[in-house]
């Protein structure tokens, strides 16, 4: 395999995709919106005195909760707890949509997108090996993904913190099981959302089109990794690491897939 | 041109569905040659050049491209083949130096001679002063330029050109009919010029093919094809304008000559330079009145339209 070629097409791609203001844009206040809400939420439900209601209400609540939760969260008050509750469990979630985003709204850009701009033809006359192709394309809706969640897992953990300084008077964030999430789990999420965009944006004309095609495809990932997750960040950190091993394989197996259908003569006859 | 081969096909075929794009394309190209493929627009040109650099599989037939074969050995070929399509293909939102830049690292131009390559091709091609600009903001002329530039990079031996200068003004043609001609001759690079201007094939091609609904129907020189298929002279009237009926009527009644009107004159095909008096003669008897007789050998044009017309006659 010939890096060089792999790292012209990332490099090409990557600089096409982000001179696109309908996608750069989204891309950068996706991950400021989605996670500063939830630490401004917390922050706001936990600055002022807690009405004996929602309280009452707060209670009933975590009674009906796993007991793994209830065991990580023991030990702290009633609105630590709730901050605790917003801020790791809550954002986990929210947190899990950012790669699946960025994957969907890079990918359509770069695959489907290529072919509505009628450049496909000259990438196509390179000589990159089919899978040089198809791996710089991956690759070049991937590393955005990886580098846009990582970036909000840093913002996420200053925001978090300041947000809940106030109720816990110490940095908590992040944990051993948000580690593993953004180390492990989130680029897994990532690489599944993107085997399923590369089997769109090859049927897809338009960006536009992939885009949308993507919206209803990506939408089973995220619910069922975002109900998963609840339950496996009630169980603890060993759970969490197989969940990322698990998503990592079925990852290899589309890639396999991928590589072994992906035929460069096969696009050429839908340009 | 030497007697080399820069590639060779033998029924080479390609189907899309029920419809036959190329058929049992049997054709050797000699390096170093400028090679015409002319024809209509879908007469299988595009097909051809993609199959030659294997980017599309035939239905049947093969071929060798430098002596490689383009399916199987499709990167090493197309390291050593440029290919200019249709449209430009260029990313609009790039500038033109970061098209012809990250092309350049695409075919494996080391990385520390990118920078000379692109600005000495900037240069060429006359897009030095406008190099930072998105490649979207140039003019179709500047576009088909940068293209041209990309499909000339990375140095290839074999050049592949489909309608290279399809809507460009003339100023721009004669920079790429220029360069055409200084590939081949001072560079000695193959050059396969897919078009269907056929005064552009007559002025560079060593040889051409007609293709027809993907069949190759005429191959040759541009002056074998004319003599053979384009019914040797043609001459070229001018004639009083109330005339032009007249003439025209006792011209295509001659034996073996056919007429028609080509920009302001009236062009009769076919007939021998020894029937020139006699055809003078007859249009002075009816009242024609001549100003200009010209003799001309047939063009590739002519031949072009005799193949077309003897089409229509079969069908």
């Amino acid at each position: 395999m010939n890096s060089y070629i792999v790292e012209a097409i990332v490099r090409k791609d990557l600089k096409v995709v982000f001179q696109n203001k309908g996608v750069s844009v989204p891309l950068i206040m996706a991950p400021v919106i989605m996670l500063a809400l939830v630490p401004l939420m917390a922050l706001a439900a936990t600055s002022g005195e807690m009405s004996s209601a929602d309280s009452a209400q707060f209670v009933k609540l975590f009674e009906m909760m796993p007991p793994g939760l209830l065991a990580a969260l023991a030990g702290y008050d009633g609105v630590q707890k709730y901050a605790l509750f917003l801020l790791v469990y809550g954002g986990a979630v929210l947190y899990t949509l950012l790669p699946l985003l960025v994957v969907t709204t890079v990918a359509s850009d770069s695959f489907a997108g290529e072919k509505e701009r009628k450049t496909l033809e000259a990438l196509l006359y390179t000589p990159s090996t089919d899978w040089e192709l198809l791996l710089g394309k991956l690759l070049s809706a991937w590393l955005p993904a990886l580098g846009i969640s990582w970036g909000g897992f840093v913002l996420y953990t200053v925001m978090a913190n300041l947000a809940a300084w106030p109720v816990m008077g110490r940095v908590f964030f992040p944990t051993t099981m948000w580690v593993i999430l953004a180390g492990w789990v989130a680029p897994a999420a990532a690489g599944l959302a993107l085997g399923a965009m590369v089997l769109i944006s090859s049927r897809a004309r338009t960006f536009q089109s992939a885009n949308q095609l993507a919206a209803v495809a990506v939408l089973p990932i995220f619910a069922m990794l975002g109900s998963s997750l609840f339950m496996v960040m009630c169980s603890g950190p060993w759970l969490m690491a197989l969940l990322g091993l698990a998503l990592w394989a079925i990852d290899a197996a589309l890639v396999w897939l991928g590589r072994r259908s992906f035929r460069r003569t096969r696009l050429a006859t839908q340009i | 041109m030497n007697s080399e081969v820069a590639f060779v096909t033998d029924g080479l075929t390609r189907h899309f569905g029920e419809v036959v794009a190329v058929d049992h394309l049997t054709l050797e190209v000699h390096a170093g040659e400028v090679f015409g493929f002319l024809g209509h627009n879908g007469a299988g040109k595009t097909t051809t050049v993609r199959m030659l650099n294997g980017v599309l599989e035939p239905t049947s037939g093969t071929a060798r491209v430098l002596g490689l074969a383009p399916l199987e050995q499709g990167p090493a070929l197309r390291r050593r083949t440029g290919v200019l399509t249709e449209t430009p293909s260029l990313d609009e939102r790039l500038t033109g130096r970061e098209n012809l830049e990250i092309y350049a690292a695409l075919y494996g131009v080391p990385r520390r001679e990118i920078a000379a390559r692109v600005m000495e091709l900037m240069a060429v091609f006359q897009l030095d002063d406008r190099a930072d600009e998105k490649a979207g903001d140039y003019s179709k002329g500047m576009k088909q330029r940068l293209a041209l530039a990309r499909a000339l990079i990375h140095r290839p031996e074999l050049l592949f050109l489909d309608e290279p200068t399809s809507g460009l003004d003339p100023v721009a043609t004669r920079l790429v009919h220029d360069m055409i001609r200084h590939l081949s001759h001072e560079e000695e690079r193959t050059v396969f010029l897919c078009t269907h201007n056929l005064d552009e094939a007559q002025d560079l091609c060593d040889r051409v093919a007609v293709l027809e609904h993907g069949k190759v129907v005429a191959l040759g020189t541009p002056e074998e094809l004319a003599s053979k298929i384009g019914h040797g002279q043609r001459l070229e009237f001018q004639v009083a304008r109330g005339d032009e009926e007249t003439a025209l009527r006792l011209l295509a009644a001659a034996p073996g000559v056919s007429a028609h009107r080509e920009n302001g004159s009236l062009v009769a095909v076919g007939a021998e330079w020894v029937a020139i008096p006699g055809l003078v003669t007859s249009l002075a008897s009816a009242g024609v009145h001549i100003y200009r007789v010209a003799p001309q050998e047939a063009s590739l044009e002519d031949a072009y339209f005799a193949l077309q017309q003897d089409k229509e006659e079969m069908s």
